[in-house]
């Protein structure tokens, strides 16, 4: 009685060793560094480059360790984490713009740890201390946007088609046409069904009028937001990636949100600047002198240009999508200016628009997408502050149009060589596809992250140390069973989560700690059924194997129903409760192996098949 | 000690219901008229954390960024004298921090950032109806769970146990002004976990007695249940109070709520699987027939540990 099988023993061996090989890269901090890439893929990275960089490290006293170049890039570790952002900034000065410039933290896991897969814990903001940003993506100024253009093609097909209307308007969403004759409002519908497929034109009768009212399907309304949303996250990982910040994440959330995470960073004004901008671009004619009809006014941008106005066409020459590439520079006068580079389309467009217009202005709009708080009642009347966003366009060059513009120009007028090199990475990065604005920031200081990491340590430790000694004290030889179950649980949720590449945050080491706390749960309850059935009169070896038998369903009961909560506050909640959800469930299932089988075979294995005179439980 | 002495806590089931009653009444009264002090995860704000060298003059920090053009900021000390917490209305504008610090600064140079938090005003909103989403859907699945394992009238029981539960954690964080913030939303929901572990291995006990003893009275199955089970509910709840009170100690500010949520939590989820629970179960005449085995329960288990 009360004896394993050899291959449980080794089942239980094997998930052991298991389990101390993937926790063990957790041991080895990583060293804090910097790295050092190319603006384009293919500059090559070499031994002189480095040595630059050393050179002005030495320089400014910066202590560094196990520099090493692998073609693509440099990699640079620091003695001391406080100095990796001085030393991002002088490497950055001595080597110029033309290179990135990176934090970065660099694995101290030894190679055949790294080979097994074996990776540390990735440990959430509010432990390595950086920068969390919500943004909410306008996808309704993209649908408005879009009818906006609808509008204008549909006004331009109804003309060519001869069918007069008496107006055409778009508001909240809603095209509507009006006409003076029926066979017009039919004519206008069967165009816009078959000229526009997106839209989903009704008729209606309004007073002596007829009207056409079209609206876009909900299809085409989801692909747009769709398409909107996914570029905007990958124009976003491109102007992370320019950031130079080690591993960064940007993923969607929900249906119109995307999450921003800079581990690392500390200046949040600048990250917010790049990030934020939707900074894309549109080049306008000016309006001619005289010209009334689509035109539109626009203020200069600079802070010298304060309060000058100018005109522009209502038509839209290219805008920032068609930049293929964009520098900083400097003209012959050493103002800054960006050179530009178009796609073939937006080269040929530009031309078109150029080529007879010599002689003209041509007007740069800046477009950037901001938010700003308003007060508003709600519809129980209290007053509520909302975001509502809106988007500044502001002039930032208007230049007379020398000769006809290709593929290749460059924009003057900007402010400084700092905005002009910023103007060249957004472009560089690409625009955004809609509009975005801020919902939710946090910034965690690095010494807070630091102290974070040191109380959940010293939290699990003491959590740890009473629980144990508890058990000992209550159970004696079993509680030294439970003690080192629960040793090897926490081991192997460490493991468990290394592998899983799960986020630890504060609240998920409160996570543990509860683990900790209710892991022996379950030990309690086998060695009370235990005490128990000895109380009843039955031998030790039947009392043990009664016990763990008769305690088990209690235990899966209780242990999935946990479970089940774990799930649902995993699924509603966000980043660090689901830190938490995390730990919790993988705590349970973890406890449940140890509890159970961990201390059935520590039990089997020193009483087991034994003629033991008395249990000390 | 093979004479086993069986508590009567049963007798004591009026007492233990009205008990009940009152502090539900208290903790229901307390959340209508006075609500939760929410925190900024719910409200939405924005809130900074500054650290200083010593001990810090709140009035000269409220006055420092008066001066500086903040309008009506909230100060208060965070944890610790030298560690303070900043509240100012409206979205902060690249460079918030930098115009914060700036200000601080010129008070008293030796200010270190260590967070800052903006929350915009839907997402708040958003997370209060997820939060009470999830309670909700958590309570529904555990009532289903429960209900196909053992019989409907322990999952109500057990359904009864959490929401009292809920409701008395969430009226003690009314009542006594504690923050409400989103850790301790987890914290609740973790109580919930707690309490229904606890219920569930006394609901085990009682189905076991009801079919291994041949006693007609539901009330000496559940006490001598209650009993067996006694050991086992102290030592647990202890174990699990123990380890909160080291994170409640040492845990530091930000976990703070989360354990006094907890602890909250495991007293009442402890109280409740005796009393609240049993209670009910008695209330609907639980009786030997509710529980005789269509098929042996457990078997599918046999042999695994």
């Amino acid at each position: 009685m009360n004896r394993y099988p050899i291959w449980k023993y080794l089942l239980i061996l094997l998930v052991v060793i298991a389990g101390f090989i993937y926790a063990l890269p957790n041991r080895y901090a990583p060293d804090p560094a910097i790295q050092l890439s190319g603006q384009s893929g293919s500059m090559v990275m070499d031994e002189s480059l480095m040595l630059q960089a050393t050179a002005a490290l030495d320089e400014a006293g910066i202590a560094y360790f196990g520099e090493r170049v692998n073609g693509k890039s440099v990699l640079i570790r620091l003695r001391d984490a406080e100095q990796q952002l001085a030393a991002k900034s002088v490497v950055q000065e001595a080597l110029g713009l033309d290179y990135v410039v990176a934090l970065n933290l660099a694995s101290n896991t030894p190679e055949w740890l790294a080979d097994l897969g074996g990776t540390p814990m990735k440990l959430g903001l509010d432990l390595s201390g950086g920068v969390h940003f919500l943004l909410q993506v306008d996808t309704a100024s993209v649908i408005s946007t879009h009818l906006d253009t609808r509008l204008s093609e549909a006004k331009a097909a109804l003309r060519e088609a001869r069918i007069r209307y008496k107006s055409a308007s778009l508001k909240d969403q809603v095209l509507t046409f009006t006409f003076t004759k029926e066979e017009w409002q039919d004519q206008a519908t069967s165009l816009i069904r078959k000229e526009f497929r997106d839209l989903l034109p009704t008729q209606s009768k309004n007073g002596s009028l007829f009207v056409v009212s079209a609206t876009m399907s909900t299809t085409a309304v989801k692909e747009k937001e769709e398409y909107a949303v996914s570029q905007n996250i990958t124009t976003l990982r491109k102007r992370v990636n320019e950031l130079g910040v080690s591993e960064p994440i940007v993923q969607r959330q929900g249906r119109d949100r995307i999450i921003v995470e800079l581990p690392g960073v500390q200046d949040t004004a600048e990250a917010k600047r790049i990030i934020g901008k939707t900074a894309n671009l549109e080049f306008r004619l000016e309006a001619k002198p005289g010209q009334i009809a689509g035109r539109e006014e626009f203020a200069f941008r600079s802070e010298s240009d304060q309060g000058r106005l100018a005109w522009l066409e209502r038509k839209i020459v290219i805008s920032g999508d068609s930049v293929t590439n964009a520098n900083a520079g400097y003209d012959e006068n050493g103002r800054a200016q960006v050179d530009i580079t178009l796609d073939a389309g937006g080269g040929r467009a530009m031309h078109y628009a150029t080529r007879n217009n010599i002689k003209r202005g041509l007007g740069v709009l800046f477009i950037e997408s901001k938010a700003r708080l308003e007060m508003q009642k709600n519809e129980a009347g209290e007053e509520v502050s909302v975001a509502v966003p809106y988007v500044e366009k502001t002039i930032i060059s208007l230049a007379t149009v020398q000769s006809a513009l290709g593929v290749q120009f460059r924009i003057t007028g900007l402010d400084s060589p700092g905005e002009a090199s910023e103007l060249a990475l957004l472009l560089r990065a690409g625009a955004l596809a809609a509009p975005m604005y801020f919902v939710e920031e946090r910034t965690i200081g690095p010494s807070l992250g630091a102290e974070n990491i040191s109380i959940g340590v010293k939290s699990v430790q003491l959590g740890l140390a009473i629980v144990a000694l508890f058990m000992l004290v209550y159970y004696r030889v079993f509680g030294l069973f439970a003690n080192l179950a629960l040793g090897l649980n926490l081991v192997l949720l460490i493991a468990a989560m290394s592998l899983l590449g799960a986020t630890l945050t504060l609240p998920g080491i409160a996570g543990i700690v509860l683990t900790v706390g209710m892991a022996v749960d379950a030990n309690v309850l086998i060695f009370s059924r235990i005490r128990e059935e000895l109380k009843n009169g039955e031998t030790i070896q039947g009392a043990i194997h009664s016990g763990y038998d008769r305690a088990f369903v209690s235990i899966v009961d209780a242990n999935v129903t946990t479970l089940i909560v774990a799930v649902i506050l995993y699924a509603v909640g966000s980043g660090p409760v689901q830190g938490f959800a995390v730990t919790l469930s993988l705590g349970i299932l973890t406890s449940m192996f140890t509890a159970i089988m961990g201390t059935r075979a520590l039990a089997n294995l020193v009483y087991g098949g034994r003629n033991v005179e008395k249990l000390w439980i | 000690m093979n004479e086993q002495v069986i508590y009567d806590f049963m007798g004591r089931r009026r007492l233990a219901a009205i008990a009940s009653v009152v502090l539900l009444i208290v903790a229901i009264g307390s959340l209508a008229t006075k609500g939760l002090v929410l925190g900024l995860d719910f409200t939405g704000g924005t809130q900074i954390e500054v650290g200083y060298q010593q001990a810090a003059e709140l009035t000269q920090v409220r006055s420092a960024l008066e001066q500086g053009g903040f309008k009506n900021p909230v100060v208060v000390h965070f944890g610790t004298e030298s560690d303070v917490l900043i509240r100012l209305q409206g979205q902060p504008e690249a460079g918030l921090s930098d115009q914060v610090m700036a200000v601080l600064k010129v008070a008293n140079p030796a200010v270190e950032l260590r967070r800052i938090e903006f929350v915009g005003p839907q997402i708040g909103e958003e997370l209060r109806d997820d939060g009470g989403l999830g309670m909700l859907a958590a309570l529904a699945v555990v009532m289903l769970y429960v209900a196909i394992r053992f019989q409907y009238k322990f999952s109500i029981a057990a359904v009864c146990a959490l929401i009292h539960d809920v409701i008395i954690t969430l009226g003690f964080f009314s009542l006594f002004n504690v923050e409400f913030d989103l850790t301790v939303l987890a914290a609740v929901l973790a109580v919930i976990g707690y309490s229904l572990n606890d219920t569930i291995v006394v609901s085990d006990r009682i189905r076991e007695n009801f079919r291994l003893l041949r006693v007609a009275d539901a009330s000496e199955v559940i006490n001598e249940s209650l009993t067996q089970t006694l050991g086992r509910t102290i030592i647990t709840s202890l174990t699990t109070l123990l380890v909160l009170l080291a994170l409640f100690f040492i845990g530091g500010e930000l976990i703070h709520n989360f354990s006094i949520a907890l602890i909250v939590g495991v007293f009442v989820g402890t109280y409740s699987s005796i009393y609240v629970a049993a209670n009910i179960l008695l209330a609907m005449d639980i009786s030997r027939e509710d529980l005789m085995p269509t098929e042996k329960e457990g078997v599918e288990f046999d042999g695994l540990p």
